[in-house]
């Protein structure tokens, strides 16, 4: 193997959206990282401006087609803290399960179709499907379970319609989602069984010392409200975010890249930071399946985040079959009305891919006078990086080929989702 | 056809949902990926076939200048052009920096914005190379993806409706909302395709599937206007998704200036 070499990917696949990675190397030595979004920018923070508070949840959808949830949710959470309005228990859990129907959806779609490959030696899904076709059968028959707890919910599974600011244009109706039920059940025994399966994957030994951030909350695992906390220590509200996190625009990057105060150290979001600072909140069922999957939590292998996701898919089903269970009526009023008024709000919600803030001002012509969002994978990027500069110098005996593909896998351990320009990514690694 | 055609996806400025909707496509997927040869899908795979390609769905809109040079390159790649989605057919919701100062823009969101390249405008696929059909919609509907598909498989032209959301409503004997709440609802000029989930949701049309063929929004604000409906309203109802396909634009445009001038 010469000692200065160059590697290069031109587009990494398997991720949402577009991005390049560049790694400069120097002998063994890793000189050089950085993530590079080419991704267009879109500008949504300023073009909220001057929108209606109504419309705010149907714009910010639209960042992101697959976790519009999160960024619909995140919204709405903001602005009636803005309004001052409260929302009905019922609203509550019906968000909640329309959170479930999207972390079904979206994980399962990176566990089965983006990221087992990797570890089944296949370069997509739709290759894998070849050799394990029930797999991949089973895991598309759970994403549409996800999409159509999306579609009864929110209207439809990309851009759901049905969810505004004070809750929902429409409840759901008691039958159509009773209806689920069955389908439920198989999948949450179909989730089990998969997590053991996912289980036995040889995961490469990468310890980091991870500062996990995520929700967390007292009596539930983190979707929609909660406490951010971290490894470190950290306990805040989510109007003390800005306080303790910022962002810094790098030269190679349509996204921003956050870091932690007081340092500007990278932390990580996501499954695995929620599974480790959260366990014991997840349903029975999932809980179980964590404890017997063979990993130790709070676990510092970033590998097992399919494990993580797998476990979440778990608790995603049990929630959901239990929110339907206790939907005996549809609430007498599907969302709280309010008048437009000023005033600030912000709120942090858990997309699939982590820790998802959100603050918005409402001007004297109760209009958006200011938004701003931060999404998961900018709050990841940083973390990418050192975790590469962590792995890289121990892949460096193999061929560049190789090498390249393991630093694809590693990234996909974070599920990056990088379309929403505030996103990322081409893998190029030179070695000098 | 002898040999299974070829198919290339293709991302500009997006979010992503149209090209996700074919993952979407559940129980579609796995024939879809048994009749075409998926020669060029970044999201779902690492291969990645060299064209030329017997179909390409683009998704996303031009908005860098580097864009403007990569559809040309990929319209010479592509037998058959699909754009996908409102970015693709419109401009998308980022079309919005159309009527604003790019550089305003830019520095609202980004501290160095020496640092990011970005065209003035967010412009569709069809400005710029010849587009063959376009897909609609924000997102797109994924039976209308596997139609499309299996349309082209066979050679024959797909089958899409061209009438206004208001028949579909009809159909399915969903209670107006514009009549019932005196609300604004794009569903009279917008095309159909969503499957009326909006007003079935009792609320107004925003017309993501962008204006129907003939359609005459501008008449149908002023109507809404004479109604009370305040005008800026109806201004931010036409400027989202499809705010820049003509007709929109157009009515969009007119209306604002009637509330400059009152």
């Amino acid at each position: 193997m010469p000692a200065n070499r160059t590697f290069e990917v031109k587009a990494l696949s398997r991720v949402e959206g577009e991005g390049a990675l560049y790694v400069k190397l120097k002998g063994d030595r890793v000189e050089h990282v950085e993530l590079n979004i080419y991704e267009p920018p879109r500008f949504f923070e300023s073009f909220l401006r001057g929108r209606a508070i109504h419309e705010v949840p149907d714009i910010t959808a639209r960042i992101c087609g697959i976790c519009p949830v999160a960024y619909q949710m995140s919204s709405c959470h903001a602005l009636e803290k803005a309004l001052g309005i409260a929302t009905s228990p019922e609203i509550r859990s019906l968000r909640r399960l329309l959170y479930c129907g999207e972390w079904i959806e979206s994980h399962v779609l990176h566990m089965f179709l983006l990221h087992a490959p990797d570890f089944l030696g296949y370069e997509s899904g739709i290759s894998m499907a070849a050799d394990h076709r029930e797999v991949v059968e089973k895991a598309l028959r759970m994403k549409k379970l996800g999409n159509e707890l999306l579609e009864v919910l929110g209207g439809r599974a990309i851009h759901p319609i049905n969810v505004t600011v004070g809750g929902f244009y429409r409840a759901p109706n008691v039958g159509s989602l009773k209806k689920l039920i069955p389908d439920l059940e198989w999948g949450l025994g179909t989730a089990e069984e998969m997590l053991r399966l996912v289980a036995t994957f040889e995961f490469p030994d990468l310890e980091m010392d991870y500062d996990c951030v995520s929700l967390k909350h007292h009596a539930e695992y983190p979707l929609n409200e909660g406490r951010i906390i971290s490894t470190s220590g950290l306990d805040i509200e989510p109007e003390e975010y800005e306080g303790h996190f910022e962002e810094h625009h790098m030269p190679q990057s349509t996204a921003l890249h956050s870091v932690k105060l007081p340092e500007g150290t990278s932390y990580l979001v996501g499954p695995l930071a929620r599974v480790n600072l959260c366990s014991d909140q997840l349903f029975p069922q999932a809980k179980q399946a964590a404890e017997s999957c063979g990993i130790a939590w709070p676990s510092r292998n970033n590998f097992h985040s399919i494990v993580a996701r797998g476990i979440e898919v778990i608790h995603a089903f049990e929630e959901a079959i239990d929110i339907i269970r206790n939907y005996n009526a549809e609430p007498a009023r599907s969302r709280a009305p309010y008048t437009p008024h000023p005033g600030t709000g912000c709120h942090a919600t858990e997309a699939p891919r982590g820790l998802i803030w959100h603050r918005y001002r409402i001007g004297n012509d109760g209009l958006i006078a200011e938004a701003k969002i931060v999404p998961p994978t900018s709050q990841n990027q940083g973390q990418i990086e050192n975790d590469l500069r962590a792995y890289v110098p121990r892949i460096l005996g193999y061929d560049d080929a190789v090498a390249t593909k393991k630093c694809e896998h590693m990234i996909r351990n974070y599920d990056p989702c990088i379309s929403c320009s505030t996103h990322f990514l081409d893998l190029r690694i030179e070695r000098t | 056809m002898a040999t299974k055609p070829s198919l290339a996806v293709f991302k500009f400025a997006s979010c992503d949902g149209c090209q996700l909707s074919l993952l979407d496509a559940e129980d579609e997927l796995l024939a879809v990926a048994g009749a075409v040869d998926i020669a060029y899908f970044l999201e779902a795979r690492t291969q990645q076939v060299g064209g030329p390609y017997d179909i390409g769905l683009v998704e996303g809109s031009i908005t860098t200048p580097h864009d403007a040079e990569r559809i040309q390159e990929i319209r010479k790649q592509c037998r058959f052009l699909v754009s996908i989605g409102a970015c693709a057919t419109a401009g998308g919701i980022q079309s919005l920096k159309n009527w604003a100062d790019v550089n305003d823009f830019i520095h609202r969101v980004y501290a160095h914005p020496e640092y990011i390249k970005t065209l003035s405008t967010s412009t569709p696929i069809a400005d710029h190379v010849k587009v063959d059909i376009e897909l609609r919609g924000c997102p797109i509907n994924k039976y209308q993806l596997v139609e499309l598909i299996t349309a082209l498989v066979h050679g024959r032209k797909p089958r899409f409706p061209s009438y206004a959301v208001c028949v579909e409503c009809k159909r399915r004997q969903v209670v107006c909302v514009a009549v019932a709440q005196g609300i604004a609802c794009l569903g009279p000029v917008t095309q159909a395709g969503c499957g009326v989930i909006c007003p079935a949701f009792n609320r107004d049309c925003y017309g993501c599937f962008g204006p129907k063929e003939n359609s005459n929004p501008n008449s149908l604000v002023q109507h809404d206007a004479a109604n009370g409906i305040p005008r800026d309203h109806l201004v931010r109802l036409l400027r989202n998704f499809n705010a820049g396909a003509s007709e929109f634009r157009l009515a969009s445009d007119h209306m604002e200036r009637s509330v400059s001038q009152s």
